[in-house]
Order: C-alpha cells, then sequence, then structure tokens
C-alpha cells in the first residue's frame, strides 16, 4: 500500500492531467457537487442505526483497536508520552482481554520516547508533522520536519495540506508537496490532513481528498483536532465516497482517518456504522481506519466493562493518562 | 470483521390492542348496526392484530347526522377556540408519538424508522400548522369571510395511515367542518387510536366520527345526500368512480390518486445525493407512494456509473422486521397488493426489460417483495405506465433535456417529479416545462405541512397542505 507517488504517477493514472495547475483544477472542479442538504440527510440517517448487544461488544473491541491515541499540546512532556504508551500496552488494567490501540500520535520530537516505551509491541508511532497544525512554513522546513520525524523511528507521518494554497487555488502546489512530503516518508506510511474545519465547502473537501489520494497518501484524514468543527459525520461521509470513486477508478485501497471530537462510544459507532454502509466491511480494518482521539479510551473502556459485567464504573474506574 | 447488527428492536409493550374495535360515532365508540367484523392483519408476519367493525350505510348515515348536529356548533365556534383543540391534539400525538409509530408499524408493515421519523412528526406538523390558520382564515386569501362547506366525507388509503388521516382531518376542522372519516380497511387501527385522542382532547361529540369498513362503507359515505364535501385518496380507479357518483351533485371533491413520477437525473448532478434520492424515491415505504420515483430517467453519459452506485447502494438496504430499528425495507401491506406488484413486475420480464434484484433475504412469513430495478425499459412498457404501487423501478435513459422533460411528461400521470443537477438555471428552465404538481430539485419524497400537495391529469386534482390545503374546506370568494 505504501507505493511511491510521483506527479509521473498521478499523471499516468490516466485519470488526471497535471500537466498544469489549470488542468488539474478542470480535472478537480468537474468532480460531481455535493449537495449540502442530502449528504447531512444520509448522514444523519446512518447516524440513527441502533448498535446494541453483540454489535456493540464488537464495535467496541475494533474502535479500540482503530484509535491512534493522541497527545499534541504544547505541554507535552516526555511523561506524558510514557504514560500514554503505558495506556496503550494495557488499556485497561483490570482486564487483559481489552485490545491495544493502533498506534500513539505525537509530536515529532516526542516519536524517539515513544518508540522506546513501546518497543516490543506492534502499536505504531505516528508523527504529526510539516509544522502542524497550521501548515505554515517553507516546504524546505515541512520536509525537514518529516525527514526528522522518520529518522527517529515513526511508523506513520500526519502531514497538514497547504490550505492557504488551496483557498489561492494552487492545487498543483498543494499536490506537489503532498508528493514531496510521501517521498520523504520513505517506508513511513502518509496520512493526509485536509482540516476540513477551514475548507468550509463540501466540494472543497471533496476536492482535497483526491489532491490527498493523488499524491500518493495511504490515509486521508480529516483534521488536526485544533479546528472546529472536525470529524462531523457528513465529512466523514464525503471523504469516505471520494476513497470509494478512488477505489474504483485506480482500483488503489486508501484508507480513512477522521480526528477531532470523537468522544464517545456512540460518536465511535457511528463512524463504523458510516465505513460498513459506505465503503463495506473491508475497511473494518485498523490497517484502513483510524480514529484520531485522546478522550473517546476511556469511554470506550467504561462501555465495554458496562457490557461485560452490567454495571457502569465510571470515570475513576479507568486510568486518566 | 462484519460487524453485523444485532437485533434492535422497538418494543411493542406501549401498544394495548383490542380484541375489538367499533365505530367512533358522535363522540363514543359504539357498535355496528349488523354486527360483522372484518380482521386486520400485521403483514410482516400474518398476525392476527384486531377485529374492526365493518359500517353500513345505515351506521354512515348515523355518522353524517352526529356529523351535522356537531357542525352548527363548531362552525359558530370562534377560530381561535378550534385552534385550541387542534393544538392539544398535536400536542397528545407528540406525547403518544412512541405508542402510535409502534401500531401503526404493526398494522402498515413499514419500518418504524420511518413512523418514528417521518410519519408522526408530520402528523403532529399538520396539526399545529392547521391550528394556526383557524382564527386567521380571513387572511387565507379566499376571500372576506370564507365560511365552512358543512359535513366532509373523508376517505383515506393504507399507505400513510395516520397522515393521510392529518392531512384530511386537521384542514377540515380548522375551516369549521365536521367530518366522516372512512380509512383503509387494511390499516384502521391508528385512525381508531386517533378517535382515542379526539376523546383525550375533549373534542366536542360529531365533529370526528371514524366509520371503519371495505369499498362499500366508502360508497355509502360518498353517495350519503347530506354529505358536502368529499375528499378520496386512493386509487385513479377508485377516484374515477367517486367522481362519477357525485356528478350532478352539489358536493366539493378532491381526488389525491395515483402517479408515475419520472425522476430525472442529468449529468452534472450532485452524484451521492441522487443516488440517495433515487432510492428513497422508490424504496421508501416499499414504493407504497403515490408520487413515488417510480421512473428514473438518467442522462445516457452517466448512466454506466450511475447504475453501478445505485446497485452496490441497493445491496446495502435492510429488508426485515418493520420494528428493528436499523430496517429500511419493511412488509408489503397486504396478500392482493403483493399479488398487485408481483402481475406488473412480471410484464416487465415478458416484454423484454431487464430485471435487477438486491441481494436479500426474504423473512418466510408475511408480505415481501425485494427491491427491484429494471433497465432497458421503454415508454411502451407497462412497467414504465402503470403505477406499480410497490419496490420497482423502471430506468430509461435520455440525450438531451427535451428528451427528458417529453418523456417525464408522457405519462396519463401528473402527481409529482424530481430534478437533480446541481445547475440552478436547469432546474428553473426542466421544472416550468414539468406537468407535475409537486416537482422536487435535488431531493425527492420531501413533505411539509406548509407545502401544498396535489396532481394534474388522472392524479386527480385540488391541493392538499399549507394555505392551499383551506380551500377545498372553505366556500371560497362568499
Amino acid at each position: 500500500m505504501s507505493n511511491s507517488f510521483s506527479l509521473q504517477d498521478a499523471a499516468r493514472s490516466g485519470l488526471v492531467d497535471v500537466s498544469s495547475n489549470a488542468s488539474l483544477t478542470r480535472f478537480l472542479h468537474g468532480l460531481p457537487g455535493v449537495d449540502l442538504v442530502g449528504l447531512e440527510a444520509r448522514a444523519a440517517m446512518l447516524g440513527t442505526r441502533s448498535i446494541k448487544t453483540t454489535a456493540k461488544a464488537e464495535g467496541i473491541d475494533l474502535a479500540i483497536r482503530m484509535i491512534d491515541l493522541t497527545t499534541l499540546e504544547g505541554m507535552d512532556t516526555r511523561g506524558k508520552v510514557r504514560s500514554l504508551c503505558a495506556k496503550a500496552r494495557r488499556p485497561d488494567p483490570y482486564d487483559a482481554t481489552v485490545p491495544s490501540p493502533a498506534a500513539i500520535c505525537v509530536y515529532g520530537d516526542m516519536v524517539g520516547h515513544a518508540k522506546d516505551a513501546l518497543s516490543g509491541t506492534s502499536i505504531k508511532v505516528a508523527a504529526v508533522a510539516t509544522a502542524f497544525p497550521s501548515g505554515r512554513a517553507s516546504p524546505r522546513v515541512k520536509l525537514m520536519d518529516v525527514q526528522d520525524a522518520v529518522a527517529q523511528g515513526a511508523d506513520e507521518i500526519d502531514m497538514v495540506i497547504d490550505r492557504g494554497a488551496f483557498h489561492e487555488g494552487r492545487y498543483l502546489d498543494v499536490l506537489e508537496e503532498i508528493i514531496a512530503v510521501k517521498a520523504a516518508c520513505g517506508n513511513a506510511h502518509l496520512k493526509v490532513i485536509l482540516e476540513t474545519g477551514e475548507l468550509k465547502t463540501y466540494d472543497n473537501i471533496r476536492r482535497a481528498s483526491w489532491l490527498g489520494m493523488l499524491g500518493g497518501g495511504d490515509f486521508i484524514k480529516t483534521s488536526t483536532g485544533k479546528v472546529s468543527p472536525a470529524a462531523t459525520a457528513p465529512v466523514v461521509l464525503l471523504m469516505l465516497q471520494a476513497i470509494r470513486d478512488f477505489h474504483k477508478s485506480t482500483g488503489q485501497i486508501i484508507g480513512m482517518k477522521p480526528a477531532g471530537g470523537i468522544r464517545t462510544t456512540k460518536d465511535a459507532m457511528k463512524m463504523l456504522v458510516l465505513v460498513k454502509e459506505t465503503l463495506g466491511d473491508r475497511w473494518l480494518d485498523p490497517d484502513l481506519f483510524r480514529i484520531g482521539a485522546s478522550a473517546l479510551l476511556n469511554d470506550l473502556l467504561m462501555q465495554r466493562t458496562k457490557l461485560r459485567t452490567g454495571a457502569y464504573s465510571g470515570p475513576d474506574y479507568v486510568t486518566v493518562d | 470483521m462484519t460487524f453485523e447488527y444485532a437485533p434492535a428492536l422497538e418494543s411493542t409493550s406501549v401498544v394495548s390492542l383490542k380484541d375489538q374495535y367499533g365505530l367512533f360515532i358522535n363522540g363514543e365508540f359504539v357498535n355496528a348496526q349488523a354486527g360483522e367484523h372484518f380482521a386486520t392483519l400485521n403483514p410482516a408476519n400474518e398476525d392476527h392484530l384486531a377485529n374492526i367493525s365493518q359500517g353500513s350505510s345505515h351506521d354512515i348515515d348515523v355518522a353524517v347526522k352526529a356529523a351535522r348536529k356537531a357542525f352548527t356548533t363548531w362552525s359558530a365556534m370562534p377560530g381561535a377556540e378550534r385552534g385550541k383543540y387542534l393544538y392539544r391534539i398535536a400536542r397528545i400525538i407528540q406525547d403518544r408519538s412512541r405508542e402510535i409509530a409502534v401500531l401503526e408499524t404493526l398494522d402498515n408493515g413499514k419500518p418504524i424508522r420511518e413512523t418514528r421519523d417521518v410519519d408522526i412528526p408530520l402528523v403532529a406538523a399538520h396539526f399545529f400548522h392547521y391550528a394556526g390558520w383557524a382564527d386567521k382564515l380571513e387572511y387565507a386569501g379566499m376571500g372576506n369571510n370564507p365560511q365552512p362547506l358543512g359535513v366532509a366525507g373523508q376517505i383515506i388509503p393504507w399507505n400513510f395511515p395516520l397522515l393521510m388521516l392529518a392531512w384530511k382531518i386537521a384542514p377540515a376542522l380548522a375551516a369549521g367542518n365536521t367530518v366522516v372519516l372512512k380509512p383503509a380497511e387494511e390499516t384502521p387501527l391508528t385512525a381508531l387510536l386517533f378517535a382515542e385522542i379526539c376523546q383525550q382532547a375533549d373534542l366536542p361529540p360529531g365533529v370526528v366520527n371514524i366509520v371503519t369498513g371495505d369499498g362499500s362503507t366508502g360508497r355509502a359515505l360518498v353517495e350519503h345526500p347530506d354529505v358536502n364535501k368529499i375528499a378520496f385518496t386512493g386509487s385513479t380507479e377508485v377516484g374515477r368512480l367517486i367522481a362519477h357518483a357525485v356528478a350532478g351533485t352539489h358536493k366539493k371533491v378532491t381526488l389525491e390518486l395515483g402517479g408515475k413520477a419520472a425522476n430525472i437525473v442529468f449529468d452534472d448532478a450532485p452524484i451521492d445525493q441522487a443516488i440517495e434520492g433515487v432510492v428513497n424515491g422508490i424504496f421508501f415505504n416499499q414504493g407504497h407512494v403515490c408520487c413515488a420515483g417510480s421512473r428514473l430517467l438518467i442522462q445516457e453519459s452517466v448512466y454506466d456509473q450511475f447504475m453501478e452506485l445505485l446497485y452496490d447502494r441497493c445491496n446495502t438496504l435492510r429488508l426485515g422486521n418493520p420494528l428493528d430499528k436499523n430496517t429500511d425495507v419493511g412488509a408489503i401491506n397486504s396478500a392482493a397488493q403483493l399479488a398487485r406488484i408481483t402481475e406488473i413486475a412480471a410484464t416487465g420480464d415478458a416484454e423484454g426489460a431487464h430485471r435487477w434484484t438486491a441481494s436479500c433475504a426474504i423473512p418466510e412469513k408475511g408480505f415481501w417483495y425485494p427491491p427491484t430495478i429494471f433497465t432497458d425499459v421503454s415508454q411502451a412498457n407497462r412497467i414504465a405506465r402503470e403505477e406499480i404501487f410497490g419496490p420497482v423501478l423502471s430506468v430509461l435513459t435520455f440525450r438531451t433535456p427535451e428528451e427528458a422533460i417529453e418523456k417525464a411528461n408522457n405519462s396519463p400521470f401528473g402527481l409529482s417529479a424530481g430534478i437533480w443537477t446541481e445547475k440552478g438555471s436547469r432546474i428553473l428552465q426542466v421544472a416550468s416545462q414539468l406537468r407535475a404538481g409537486v416537482i422536487w430539485a435535488n431531493t425527492f419524497n420531501k413533505f411539509d405541512a406548509t407545502s401544498p400537495f396535489g396532481g394534474y391529469k388522472e392524479s386527480g386534482y385540488g391541493r392538499e397542505g399549507g394555505r392551499h390545503g383551506l380551500e377545498p374546506y372553505l366556500k371560497v370568494g362568499v
């Protein structure tokens, strides 16, 4: 899946003429429009799915395995990262059957500490890079940011696209930057953050999704978590539809990562429903669907205990990390 | 990983069914004169639900007399006072919405998600809307002092039982009329629950009368000499009989009949939302919708792409127990309707159309028909011309907007149509040339209490809903 993409690859796909910004613009603006009312109605309808008993139990464990357990604060310390890694190794001190989340997601300077703390496990370390969250730095600095995180051992890179360039209509610049970051990733998987809350319209989100996939992103991701709104149901649905269309056109399978605002088990179940009914069961896999979250894990653990014991233990029985 | 949804059944404990129901006349439940009954079934499993009284022409006469008597006081009551009763009814419907939704699903077979999220909220909305009109009739644009007609005879179908009751009763009462309503024999239970709600709201006796029965009961109501107005929703065939029966009398008539709506998808449509609109247009309520988008007209340049997505989407439809909160497609309402759907769909095969069926398991008991799509359909085929009233979509193609409009209008019906395009000017250009009473742009099967609904040609005449919906219940311009 970690195909190294170049502009030539994008061009060779035959889908899109990337010889100029004008031709790329024509392609992106030729994608089907998005009707806001209809998209939101469909997302709301899928939000009414009732997930009970066995489905809920299965969904909770699946959601735990899909989490990118995240801390992205200016005041992150080595101690905080170590504690989060310990949580990932053993999410519930009272129950060894709880699976681990897929990855820990940290700033670049914490990658080495996270790798140490997770050694011997299959839990990945993801680093945000490219002048996260704003993306406002020179291309040179952004690439160095990526290279540094990869050198420290990051398994996955979460980059942000240049929203300024996007709004200026410089789509080719956005695409070329993604391609360059992908090249800098080496074997690390690339997640392309669109920051949908700054793209504003659903049409923009569909176009940016295509840029992320054409540029070689292994995943496309909604948000940094620093901008609201973030991973709303309609946005996630729309990006899943873009992944479906890309798959139909190229045969390539791209992953999806909603992040930002997913805090409760109910939120997580809604995400799984969106995936199941848009892309199908194949995407119900931590290799293809991740949930970027911090508080979510504890709510999943409390609901998991409640399902198993019938009693709601409360927040004092899950660890605060 | 499969993440199969576990059963999520809505509880039926909120509903208390009686073994046997009487007629609701003059504020009370009474026995039918002849004492005859018929059964109403749960179409999802063929369980017997209750015995329903067969109203005779004598019972109709008693009900009309009660309505005539009540009319004197009801019509003289200040509009604001009538409004209070309607508001009260609307609030009780909201309070008891879960009970009503479950009962409707049991009797009709439609999914609980639809009764809960569509039917019952709309029922309350219609009563709220017309409650507001009751003291504002002078400002409805129908003359200085519009007067009620008298006794309205109302006959409603089985596809949206309580919603059709609301469409009929709310404007009639707001305008100062009294009513005798005959629910469909297949789905009388929510109308009888509504009778209880009228009692709960202290509605004066005789203002609303509900007489259950079959077609003969309906005929007695239509032919009763002291009825001032007939409002009918149902088949074009019965609509014709009613038009004949009232011809030459003083009775005002509104008829809301069949349809064969064109859902037109242009190549610049918002494709994913158009897919949803097409699915909702024909599979909502198992296609038991007079305004269903039963003809998909799709521009040839996007045909292949669109159909692939449409088949994929239809394979995700969840058919099964209507009480399961995750069910998308419920049961066909009756054995007779299932036979009719099966018969007309078979002509699609015989006339050379290509049948596609959604991959969903069919329950063993009850009346079921899987979501079905016919391609290679031509305008001459029966499945392109006749109303099937079931989950069967006929797909036709077009090359130009002119061709789409021509094909859409080439139907004896004219109830509704849909246009899918991101281009605003095309919406206006096409909509202005379609001969249909309701035209949706980038949506379908969207109903609102403030919006008029009704048809052209064989789809009937008169409008229900909104300000326009008052007109059939008023002596206009007096």
